[in-house]
């Protein structure tokens, strides 16, 4: 989650980090003779001992590591084979001719449709009802929220023994409410695997968009609220007209990490469905892990994973032009 | 949910204000209903949201037969702990010892390697600076799962490593290693981000009277700054351990021995295995669960605010 949460901030504060950096007091104004960068260097070798372990690491696995990756997509670099030809752009080419792929682009377009939307939508009413002055509600949090400090293998876990055909908990209750006439095979149907796998994930991650929301409304100013009942607002009003346009950036943070996290999605597919039923729920994370890992074609795998991150970007972009819009 | 339901549910409508307010009995009522319906919603909601873990943690108790009875028991009518025996005796408890050696050593690592970066970025002057900032801040976007295919193959050629020679050649390197686990997740670009942004706020004066007084750059970033920082840092910790306790895709790439699973890695491979034996896994999906939910549970307050503070204040 850490790392999840992590992107959307930073776009924002990548605006306002311009300032001046920690300037030491003393240090400007003083006519010295520039001395030379080398010089420079010497002298501040403490920053560069500071600095240094995490930039080794950091150096090694994601700034080499990307450029690594950006070489990989341009060889056939089969992890068994010994030699690994330069191929020049056939990753890219075979890529577009890859139906398989081209299938889980969809289906992963597919789940981050449904599942950010719906969860975002829940977990807003949860915390309207939850920012009410209401007993207990500092229970209905936690519970709500329980599901987000689970291990998401374990939630995968529970979720695929209710789904169960046989003996799975949903069909026991759908077919008492006679709600359905026989058991569904939740996970092994092929309209139901998706949906299935959505609502899992919708049911995992209500409680992330809720704390979110519950920050963003005791952020907005009361008097905001106040003025607007003197002016004879209602309810419904207040609602349209104050919260959810004072909302706006926690809708938008909360829209732009779903959409990433989604697209991300591989967990409970692992889990739950392995891809299946006949790749129905194969998302893009799910196939570039097979590609890479099952048959080893690590150059194409990498190909393919930069999709994803262009994918990524595209939306990261977005996020920063809506914010820069909003002046926020 | 209908538009009714919105208009009840509206917030700040009720003020703790409202009990010196004088108010009409009418306007009582009308609070009385709307806080029904919440609870009318909350409550069979909640019940959707804690019923699955109340069943995990009943049919962990249950023996094997029980557990797929129909219909289901929701109290167990025979007991048992065998579950857990059982789970105990695969020596699968080895994982939960392994997630929390690698959880500890990554968060550990990260607080000191962040804060350490952090202090240079945001107290120290050198040349350089900006521009190794902008590469750190330039990759916080980029998805772990980028860098994780690039990043298998560094691993396994890792001199001096797994019976690799000194270029990286002839064994596994880093591959189904603890070190392998904890290495490539000791520092955080976003970490050091967060911790930079939150230096800044230090006033200078209070470094330069420590620096004055003959501390050397380390004492002061000992001393004053991650004193200074413990909120933060006490919100990253709490975060890296559980993104790094729950972590699946890496562990399960690179581990392929069974003696250095992380618990999830088990567990996820205990359901494709041994698709019989519900009673154990559920027993372990219980144990995995417990560590987080405690840590939540006592860090209630800190993890809140490090959502909040991650997430809105931006």
């Amino acid at each position: 989650m850490a790392v999840d949460t992590a992107t959307a901030t930073t776009q924002r504060r990548l605006s306002s980090a311009g300032g001046p950096p920690g300037q030491r007091s003393g240090d400007s104004g003083t006519p010295r003779k520039p001395a030379g960068t080398l010089t420079k260097m010497r002298r501040s070798w403490r920053a560069y001992a500071f600095l240094s372990p995490g930039l080794l690491v950091f150096s090694v696995f994601t700034v080499f590591a990307l450029l690594f990756g950006f070489y990989l997509t341009f060889h056939e670099w089969n992890l068994i084979s010994q030699d690994k030809p330069f191929v020049g752009l056939d990753n890219y080419v075979d890529m577009t001719q890859d139906a398989g792929f081209l299938k889980s682009i969809v289906n992963t377009f597919y789940f981050t449709g449904a599942s950010v939307p719906i969860t975002m939508a829940i977990g807003f009413f949860l915390a309207l009802m939850l920012n009410q002055a209401i007993k207990f509600r500092g229970v209905f949090r936690t519970l709500f929220f329980l599901p987000q400090v689970t291990p998401f293998v374990v939630v995968a876990i529970i979720w695929k023994w209710l789904y169960n055909g046989d003996y799975g908990l949903f069909n026991y209750y759908l077919l008492k409410l006679h709600l359905i006439r026989e058991p569904l095979l939740w996970l092994a149907d092929q309209h139901l695997a998706m949906p299935a796998v959505i609502l899992m994930s919708i049911w995992s991650g209500v409680g992330f968009s809720m704390v979110i929301y519950l920050a963003g409304m005791q952020g907005i100013p009361q008097e905001l609220h106040e003025a607007a009942k003197v002016d004879g607002a209602g309810s419904w009003a207040r609602l349209r007209h104050v919260t959810l346009p004072q909302l706006a950036p926690t809708t938008l943070f909360l829209l732009v990490m779903g959409i990433i996290g989604s697209l991300q999605v591989f967990t409970q597919i692992f889990v739950m469905t392995k891809g299946g039923p006949v790749e129905r729920t194969t998302t893009m994370v799910y196939y570039i892990y097979e590609a890479a890992f099952k048959f080893y074609e690590m150059g194409y795998a990498t190909t393919l994973a930069f999709v994803l991150f262009a994918i990524t970007l595209v939306f990261t972009w977005i996020q920063l032009r809506l914010y820069r819009k909003a002046d926020l | 949910m209908s538009a009714t339901a919105v208009e009840v549910l509206q917030p700040h409508e009720i003020e703790r204000r409202d009990a010196i307010r004088p108010e009409g009995a009418g306007g009582r009522k009308r609070r009385w209903l709307r806080y029904g319906v919440i609870y009318l919603i909350l409550i069979p909601g909640s019940v959707l949201f804690v019923g699955p873990f109340a069943w995990l943690v009943s049919a962990s108790f249950q023996h094997t037969g029980d557990i797929f009875s129909w219909p289901p028991q929701w109290i167990p009518q025979n007991p048992t702990i065998d579950g857990y025996l059982e789970f105990a005796k695969t020596g699968a408890l080895r994982w939960f010892a392994n997630s929390a050696f690698v959880a500890t050593s990554v968060t550990v690592l990260q607080l000191l390697l962040n804060s350490l970066c952090a202090f240079a970025f945001a107290k120290l002057r050198f040349p350089g600076r900006d521009a190794i900032f902008l590469v750190v801040l330039a990759t916080m976007m980029v998805p772990p799962q980028i860098t994780m295919i690039p990043n298998y193959v560094i691993l396994q050629h890792i001199p001096f490593f797994g019976d690799n020679d000194m270029f990286g050649n002839g064994g596994h390197g880093m591959l189904d290693s603890y070190a392998g686990l904890i290495v490539p997740g000791a520092v955080s670009a976003f970490g050091i981000f967060l911790l930079r942004q939150f230096m800044m706020t230090i006033p200078d004066e209070l470094l330069d009277a420590a620096r004055v007084d003959g501390a050397s750059e380390f004492r002061v970033y000992r001393q004053i700054v991650l004193p200074l920082c413990r909120p933060v840092l006490a919100a990253t910790a709490i975060f890296t351990f559980m993104a790094a306790w729950e972590d699946f895709l890496w562990p399960l790439i690179i581990i392929s021995d069974p003696g250095k699973f992380t618990a999830p890695l088990g567990l996820a491979m205990f359901v494709m295995k041994n698709q019989t034996q519900w009673g154990m896994l559920l027993a372990g999906s219980v144990i995995a669960t417990l560590p987080m939910v405690i840590v939540f549970m006592i860090f209630q307050r800190q993890f809140v605010q490090g959502v909040a503070m991650s997430g809105i204040k931006g």
